[in-house]
């Protein structure tokens, strides 16, 4: 933990990277990965979920998963910081890396990986704790008990996640009478407040409403100066809207991966074509 | 009923059929009227149940009116009677007859009353069945008194004459002489019973320690010629607490000496006279003379007496209050006994066990656990906890006791560990459900943000699965204040001469046997000589436990509506 001070800019939602980034036509092959995925097959039981997938996930990016229900992407996603151990009779063959090491190493300790790599579901889950609990929470068990410091944690994580101003009067209250898009943004504040390098995001705004979509999606614009971000999501307006990179996923396979301004205009495969313009999925 | 159609081909909405049996069926009114009955008799057993308990129990405590009477029976001498009429009812002519009495024959139906008459000393019985109409010449004689006595029961007469100090008080200066004179006696027993069983208690305990002390020297090879210091530190202290005793026991005297100074004289409704020490009497009061008021408030003095004191007369007398200290304590240790491990095994059962045939095998063993019957619990407790369990201790760690047992005999302890492993199957049940309805998005919140499956139960799943424990808790609570068969083999019995808790350390005597309002009730109900003075006790005593039994599980379930309140995620 470097504790609070590489505090993020707040940049209002504006996403200057992106802009400059356009400008100066960054490709994939030149970024540096976060994480390298390597000839991953993922097998439930007897069936296979995930066919020998490699990508590179590039650091301080947003990069989207877009593709048809069950088509492995959510699995993919939960690969990265190995929540599908819980699932019994799941079996991964392959590698991730994390900045050069595998990731289902023996000598990896899961519970260090998770805290570098952070993940929100799909339905907000707050702990039925107080707000100021739900977000300092990791912090507790990382060991810092300190009144000050986990005070100072706390009021930039939610500062980070843009929900300081909602909720700053009453910390002390129940996380559960937040509506849904302010737990949204505090499961997110609660993941970012361990500072991990990748958050991970499981549809993270499947279950909100416009207007709460549109803060989470400012949000995430906000975090990437920070953090390598993952989203998976089921809306290609979403994924066109904040994600710099795209990959495409169908029946376990990844078609197709490459700038998000390319894959939805440019498509290099054909079943890219017909999912962007909706001819199935 | 298929909707009719309509001549334009649409469904008509209006009901048509109102009155058919099937059309009853279809509106749901029967269910409704079926459950509702259901509920209905269940709230009335219910009350019906506290009502005539409580109205039974109640009764006993009630101050009923002296009647003075001749009891004229056909063909022989009158007798008189001065008692109280504790009931009545309607018999046949047949069954008097039969029962030898000279009934006349042109009437078919009696009214019988049972009569309270005291005086067990003279009479041999204090109940007495007899027949209303041979019951003359009744009146309630203002001066007439009940006396309550340490035994024999209640005394029944007249006051004649009250010797204070060797003062003969007579006339109507007699009654007030002999209140006054009561209220001393009483402060004078209070203070011999404290001394008893308090101190002299104490210093018994500490003697019977020392004795203990010495024979562990002696077991560990020591004697008094080689180490004498050992020996001699252990005579001085005793010689102590015996200086200590005597002057105790020279002040119990003195007292028991004062105690001796006052008595009474009675005229009974035979004619006699008889004097009695204060000593051997508890209370006089004049039913009669009391208004309504002062006989609500009698009512109240002797319900408390009830709950706060000791019992008397082979319980048939006196109060229940080490039985109630019993059965709350026993419940309570079991609950400190049956939490932890119930929640531990049921948590080993859901989270950490893998699912499968041997899962389900102990599952399935663990639920028909519930449905062992106690009294096999209690033949286990006696066998595994008593005999074996309790047998070593004592070779291990009280040799110097032998041969009297400490924990190898029946007590407290073992009847509340009897009792936690009854009800330990409902506490599993009731945790695991706990468990499984922990939403899996909230465990995987708290791995994903680095804890381990131990951090997350401790820091998540315990607290929000606390509510369902603390049901379990409360079933086994509502199973183990009722049960009574297993306790009479592994602790329970008629009169325990201290309570498990005390002021001598260290405090709890786990090692006590205990009195129980469940034995309780069996035993003054079955066991006692006294029937009819029993009665009213076992339906005091059950409305007593029943009480208990639903302040314990208030208690319990006010935690875990505040547990609730404060983990209600679970809807989402």
């Amino acid at each position: 933990m470097t504790g609070v001070q590489n505090k993020t800019p707040l940049t209002h939602g504006i996403d200057i990277d992106s802009m400059k980034r356009e400008q100066s036509g960054e490709s994939l092959l030149n970024q540096k990965a976060a994480l390298e995925v390597d000839n991953l097959n993922l097998y439930y039981g007897p069936k296979q979920a995930l066919n020998s997938i490699s990508m590179k996930i590039p650091e301080k990016r947003v990069t989207a998963f877009i593709g048809p229900s069950g088509c492995g992407k959510s699995t993919l996603l939960r690969c990265f910081n190995r929540m599908n151990d819980l699932v019994e009779g799941c079996r991964i063959e392959g590698q991730i890396r994390l900045n050069g090491k595998n990731i289902f190493d023996r000598d990896v300790d899961v519970a260090m990986l998770r805290r570098r790599v952070g993940m929100v579901f799909q339905k907000a889950n707050p702990f039925p704790k107080s707000i100021y609990e739900n977000v300092a929470y990791g912090l507790r068990l990382g060991g810092i008990s300190k009144k000050s410091v986990l005070d100072d944690t706390v009021e930039w994580a939610l500062r980070g996640a843009a929900l300081w101003d909602e909720v700053k009067d009453r910390l002390d209250d129940s996380a559960l009478g937040l509506s849904g898009g302010q737990q949204q943004r505090l499961v997110i504040a609660r993941s970012i407040a361990i500072q991990p390098e990748v958050i991970l995001l499981d549809e993270p705004c499947s279950a909100l409403d416009p207007i709460s979509t549109l803060k989470v999606e400012e949000l995430i614009n906000e975090l990437k100066n920070q953090y390598t971000i993952v989203i998976v999501t089921h809306n290609m307006q979403q994924a066109a809207r904040v994600s710099d990179y795209t990959a495409f996923m169908y029946i376990g396979d990844l078609i197709e991966l490459s700038t998000t301004d390319q894959l939805f205009t440019k498509p290099a495969k054909k079943q890219t074509e017909d999912y962007i313009t909706g001819r199935y999925g | 009923m298929q909707p009719k159609n309509r001549a334009d081909g649409t469904y008509d909405i209006v009901v048509r059929d109102t009155s058919s049996v099937r059309a009853y069926v279809k509106s749901g009114q029967p269910y409704v009227w079926t459950t509702a009955a259901a509920i209905a008799v269940s709230i009335i057993v219910t009350l019906a149940l506290l009502g005539l308990t409580m109205v039974r129990g109640a009764a006993h405590f009630w101050p009923a009116d002296l009647v003075l009477a001749s009891y004229q029976e056909p063909g022989e001498a009158a007798q008189p009677v001065l008692a109280e009429i504790r009931s009545q009812e309607d018999v046949t002519r047949a069954r008097l007859k039969n029962a030898g009495l000279p009934v006349d024959e042109s009437r078919e139906v009696y009214t019988r009353l049972l009569l309270k008459i005291g005086n067990r000393d003279i009479g041999g019985v204090d109940f007495r069945y007899v027949l209303s109409d041979w019951l003359v010449g009744r009146s309630l004689p203002e001066d007439a008194t009940v006396w309550e006595r340490e035994e024999w029961g209640n005394l029944h007469g007249f006051l004649t004459s009250v010797s204070v100090d060797g003062n003969l008080v007579k006339g109507p200066e007699a009654w007030g002489a002999y209140q006054k004179a009561q209220k001393r006696a009483n402060e004078l027993r209070e203070d011999i019973h404290r001394i008893e069983s308090g101190k002299i208690g104490t210093i018994n305990f500490s003697i019977e320690k020392l004795r203990l002390a010495e024979r562990r020297l002696e077991l560990d090879g020591l004697n008094r010629i080689d180490s004498p210091e050992r020996f001699l530190e252990l005579e001085r202290k005793r010689q102590v607490l015996d200086a200590r005793y005597e002057e105790l026991n020279q002040e119990r005297g003195a007292l028991y000496q004062q105690l001796q100074r006052d008595s009474v004289t009675v005229r009974t409704v035979d004619g006699s006279e008889r004097t009695y020490p204060l000593s051997k009497l508890i209370a006089g009061w004049r039913p009669n003379e009391m208004g309504v008021p002062g006989k609500v408030g009698f009512w109240f003095h002797k319900l408390w007496e009830f709950i706060s004191e000791d019992p008397r007369e082979a319980n048939t007398e006196g109060g229940i209050f080490p039985a109630i200290f019993g059965t709350v304590m026993m419940v309570l240790l079991m609950s400190v006994f049956v939490t932890p491990f119930g929640i531990l095994a049921a948590l080993y059962l859901r989270e950490y066990a893998k699912q499968g045939t041997t899962t389900r095998v102990i599952r399935i063993a663990v639920n028909n656990l519930a449905g062992v019957p106690s009294i096999v619990y209690g033949m286990f407790g006696l066998g595994f906890f008593v005999y074996f369990l309790g047998g070593n201790l004592d070779r291990l760690f009280y040799p110097e006791a032998a041969p009297a047992p400490v924990f190898g005999t029946p007590g407290i302890l073992w009847s509340s560990l009897t009792l936690a492993i009854l009800t330990l199957p409902v506490v599993i049940v009731a945790t695991e459900e706990g468990l499984a309805r922990i939403p899996r998005s909230l465990r995987e919140a708290s791995l994903a943000l680095g804890a381990t499956k131990a951090e997350t139960l401790w820091r998540v799943v315990l607290p929000m699965a606390s509510p369902a424990m603390m049901t379990g808790l409360i079933l086994a609570i509502a199973r183990a204040a009722g049960e009574v068969a297993p306790l009479m083999l592994v602790g329970v019995v008629k009169l325990a001469p201290s309570l498990p808790l005390d002021g001598n350390f260290p405090f709890l005597h786990l090692e006590r046997k205990f009195m129980h309002l469940g034995f309780h009730i069996y035993d003054v109900g079955f066991q006692s000589p006294n029937v009819e003075a029993a009665r009213p006790l076992v339906y005091a005593t059950s409305f007593l436990l029943v009480l208990v039994v639903i302040l314990l599980n208030v208690f319990a379930i006010m935690i875990r509506n505040r547990l609730r309140e404060r983990y209600k995620a679970l809807d989402h």
